[in-house]
């Protein structure tokens, strides 16, 4: 019998119990190198089985079948088999092969992107990364590829959904990085500076040996962000932060520095002329954007300044105190911010004056106590995974080793510590 | 009035001994007019009289402050100060800055000059040689004197770090409290003519450190010592301080470093621009010692009388008039513009504070100043959180703003609550991936 219909029928008849299936497993595992062989004679074979019962032999051939150069019409047959099985297929068959199930979602994005319609992509990736989650806190690689077509496809509201459950364990650094960069990437898109701000700084601070490109342009998009909602940016990393970070990463990130530094003269002109100046350094980085909008919030960060000392002031003495030309773009600006929600006031037009008012949130009603009530939930649940966590890493077996070890240079007298823990 | 005239007596007479006649040395000294340089110099001896007229010389070439006839009174009073005593530097200084102004008597006498370093040579190789007989024998006394003489001599030559290190070595020799004190007077006094304040200070702490021989005048001068130390350092409110301790058994008996009056109107001036209400009432105005000082200078007195009595215009118009005659004084110089901005800061933020809301076109006119002006002070003001108020633009006027307490709490619990949840679930992340780490690192290593 043909060896690859002897597969088929093992695939067909032990995807029903899980005792067949790890039988499968290792029968699959054998065979792989032959299917790969046979990549071209696979796809009628695909259609003989269902994605969603025999979900681990439909992996192990698809990945035969797309394993080698594809061209672009046969990315077009493919994308859609791809995209029909991460839709259909059974979660915890595929748990058991993750490394062929990220293969395979890692070539759907190669050939979305041959095919430039990363948005193909979107939504079956995080379909993909749903299913192979072992929960909501773990991050996989498949999720800084979704990210990834999110922003390509600039679709930044799904991307949103997946950034809004907090990661926890990591299996790669990498894909953490990635991760962060794209999800600040896709938060700055919605206008979400804090989320942004919070990501990016995850990146930056994240322990490395030695500097990546990852690292260097998230703190550049970090500094530029840092000033849109702060106002300042503070010149040293913490000191979680890796060594190699607070030395090396300010080096390569010069022009940020000193767009920071210039920011923080408060004077208009100058920080404009600065931008001018460095206008192609910023566009080769693709940060032209939100340098602008730096310019910007500091014509915003002026007027709220204002609404600390004055009461009421004229439109005229507004666009004097801000370095605006007109009364008309002092109007416009202040329009634009009411809209926002960065300050209270009302305009009198007849007068030309404008009336700040105070923030009217009396911190009374209905909705805040609700919000306060979940954030005390939130912040009790934070407090009781940290408390379990460090159970759980003073009886870890590398920690007691390592202590065990100093402890035993130290102290002679006291408690002798097995020696089943001296590594 | 009669206690006053009192404890007047004694002072007039050692001024009046100096040279100027007793109607002269009653009137203000510094005043709003325009300063009489022989009145002001009758007040010091010693170097700092030359120092200061030379400081008089140079600063009264501004326009805003002298006039040019002033500048030479100056020189050539100073250079018959100078011919006095045996210093050769300061005359060679002194005749360069003349220029001949003067005519031939004020010129470079250099017949004086090698008079005097000849002289000068020959006393320090006696000095040099009773000082190494000295100590061959070993007598501590004697080896102390010898090196206050060299100190002595320094000083008069004008060799100051030498006079300072001569001093300075007389300290192992010392044996009573007296010495002590006498070594840290003349350091003081050394240091004070170099500028170099830091010793001061520490040397004035060492000598108040012997109570048992120091007399009311010694302590009299420490204080003053400290304080111009503090004036210098720029800590206004110590300085005060040290000023308004100062008895008024000083006199002139310090004239070699400080006037009384000088006394007056650097601890008025201090106490005014860094003092609360309570402290200038306790301290300044209800102080029966500092009184004495003010009666000096009544311009003072009275300017800090309208600053507690809230007269904000007249009492600015008496600073606008000393400012000038202040700007000649050597050790003032460079504060003048500070104190000036602090004591009007100070006078506006008390003018707001009684007020719930102000008309800021009578501000501006119990300050004698514009609408515009005005606001942009308290604009000011108000950013560097001096003044709670905000400013009605439109109608012109300030009103006083008081926090909310309740919304202000409840912004900082929330920020905090989010502050907290950020900060913990990066940590979380961060020591599940130094954990990733190490695992791989130790199956790398088994």
């Amino acid at each position: 019998m043909d060896p690859l219909e002897a597969l088929v029928a093992q695939i067909q008849g032990l995807s029903s119990t899980p005792g067949d299936i790890a039988r499968l497993h290792i029968i699959l595992k054998q065979a792989d190198d032959s299917l790969r062989a046979e990549s071209t004679r696979l796809s009628p074979v695909l259609g003989q089985l269902a994605p969603s019962e025999h979900s681990l032999g439909f992996l192990y051939v698809l990945d035969a079948f797309t394993s080698g150069q594809i061209s672009k019409q046969q990315a077009e047959t493919s994308v859609p088999i791809i995209t029909g099985f991460i839709n259909a297929c059974n979660a915890e068959q595929i748990r058991l092969a993750p490394e062929k199930f990220v293969l395979v979602c890692k070539r759907l994005k190669d050939q979305v992107m041959m095919l430039e319609a990363p948005i193909r992509g979107a939504g079956p990736l995080l379909t993909a990364a749903r299913k192979l989650q072992l929960s909501t806190e773990h991050l996989t690689p498949l999720h800084s590829d979704f990210l990834m077509l999110c922003v390509l496809a600039k679709c930044y509201k799904t991307g949103l959904s997946i950034l809004e459950d907090d990661i926890f364990e990591v299996d790669q650094p990498r894909d953490l990085f990635l991760y962060c960069y794209y999800g600040g990437m896709i938060c700055i898109g919605l206008k979400r500076f804090q989320k942004a701000l919070d990501l990016l700084h995850n990146v930056v601070t994240a322990p490395m040996s030695t500097l990546n490109a990852i690292a260097v342009e998230a703190y550049k998009k970090y500094i530029l962000v840092s000033l849109i909602h702060h106002g300042q940016l503070s010149t040293s990393l913490p000191k979680y932060a890796s060594s190699v970070a607070q030395r090396s990463l300010k080096n390569f990130c010069q022009p940020y520095i000193e767009l920071a530094s210039s920011y923080g003269t408060e004077k208009i002109a100058e920080l404009e002329a600065y931008v001018q100046t460095n206008t192609e350094k910023f566009e080769n980085d693709n940060n032209l954007g939100l340098v602008k909008q730096v310019v910007l919030s500091m014509y915003k960060r002026n007027i709220q300044r204002l609404t600390q000392t004055y009461l009421t002031l004229s439109l005229q003495d507004i666009a004097n105190t801000v370095q605006l030309n007109s009364p008309k773009e002092a109007e416009m600006h202040v329009l634009q911010m009411i809209q926002d929600g960065e300050i209270y006031a009302t305009i009198n037009q007849r007068d030309g004056m404008v009336r700040f008012l105070e923030d009217p949130e009396q911190y009374k009603t209905c909705e805040m106590i609700e919000n306060i009530d979940s954030s005390i939930q939130r912040i009790m649940a934070l407090s009781r995974k940290l408390s379990a966590m460090d159970e759980q890493i003073s009886c870890d077996q590398l920690y007691l080793s390592k202590v065990g070890r100093e402890r035993q240079r130290y102290d002679f007298d006291d408690f002798d510590v097995p020696t089943k823990f001296n590594i | 009035m009669d206690a006053d005239d009192e404890t007047f007596a004694p002072i007039t007479d050692e001024v009046g001994a100096n040279g100027g006649d007793e109607q002269r040395s009653r009137r203000p000294i510094i005043s709003g007019d325009h300063l009489d340089i022989e009145a002001y110099a009758s007040l010091y001896s010693g170097r700092t009289k030359i120092m200061r007229l030379l400081f008089i010389a140079d600063h009264s070439s501004d326009e805003k402050v002298g006039n040019p006839s002033m500048n030479l009174e100056a020189l050539r009073m100073a250079y018959d100060e100078i011919k006095k005593g045996e210093n050769t530097q300061l005359m060679r200084e002194v005749a360069q800055k003349i220029n001949g102004r003067l005519g031939p008597s004020y010129e470079l006498d250099s017949a004086w000059c090698d008079a005097v370093d000849h002289r000068a040579e020959q006393k320090k190789e006696k000095l040099d040689n009773e000082l190494n007989a000295y100590r061959t024998n070993l007598i501590k006394e004697s080896i102390r004197m010898g090196y206050n003489d060299f100190g002595d001599f320094y000083y008069a030559h004008g060799q100051l770090g030498d006079a300072f290190k001569s001093y300075v070595r007389t300290r192992d020799y010392c044996t009573t409290s007296k010495h002590i004190v006498h070594m840290c007077m003349s350091v003081i006094l050394v240091s004070i003519e170099m500028g170099q304040f830091t010793h001061v200070t520490s040397y004035v702490n060492k000598a108040e450190q012997a109570p048992d021989a120091l007399d009311p005048i010694t302590i009299a001068k420490l204080r003053c010592a400290a304080g111009l130390a503090n004036l210098e350092a720029k800590k206004y409110k110590l300085a005060a301080r040290k000023f308004l301790e100062t008895n008024p058994e000083l006199g002139s008996h310090y004239s070699e470093v400080i006037a009384p009056q000088d006394v007056a109107t650097y601890g008025g001036l201090c106490a005014l621009a860094t003092f609360d209400r309570t402290e200038l009432k306790s301290k300044v105005i209800d102080n029966l010692n500092f009184r004495n000082f003010l009666e000096l200078v009544p311009e003072v007195r009275e300017l800090i009388n309208d600053f507690y009595s809230s007269h904000y215009a007249s009492c600015l118009e008496y600073l606008g008039n000393l400012k000038a005659n202040l700007l000649l004084d050597i050790h003032l110089h460079d504060h003048v513009e500070t104190l000036y901005d602090q004591i009007r800061h100070k006078a506006l933020i008390q003018y707001t504070l009684p007020f719930v809301s102000v008309d800021l076109s009578m501000m501006a006119n119990a300050f004698k100043t514009t609408v515009a002006e005005l606001q942009k002070e308290l604009e000011a003001l108000i950013t560097d959180n001096q003044i709670q108020a905000r400013i009605d633009s439109h109608n012109k006027i300030l009103y006083a703003r008081h926090a909310d307490q309740r919304n202000a709490t409840f912004q900082r619990v929330l920020e905090t609550g989010r502050e907290f949840d950020r900060d913990v679930r990066s940590m979380l992340l961060r020591s599940n991936l130094v954990k990733h780490d190490y695992n791989v690192r130790q199956l790398r290593k088994l």
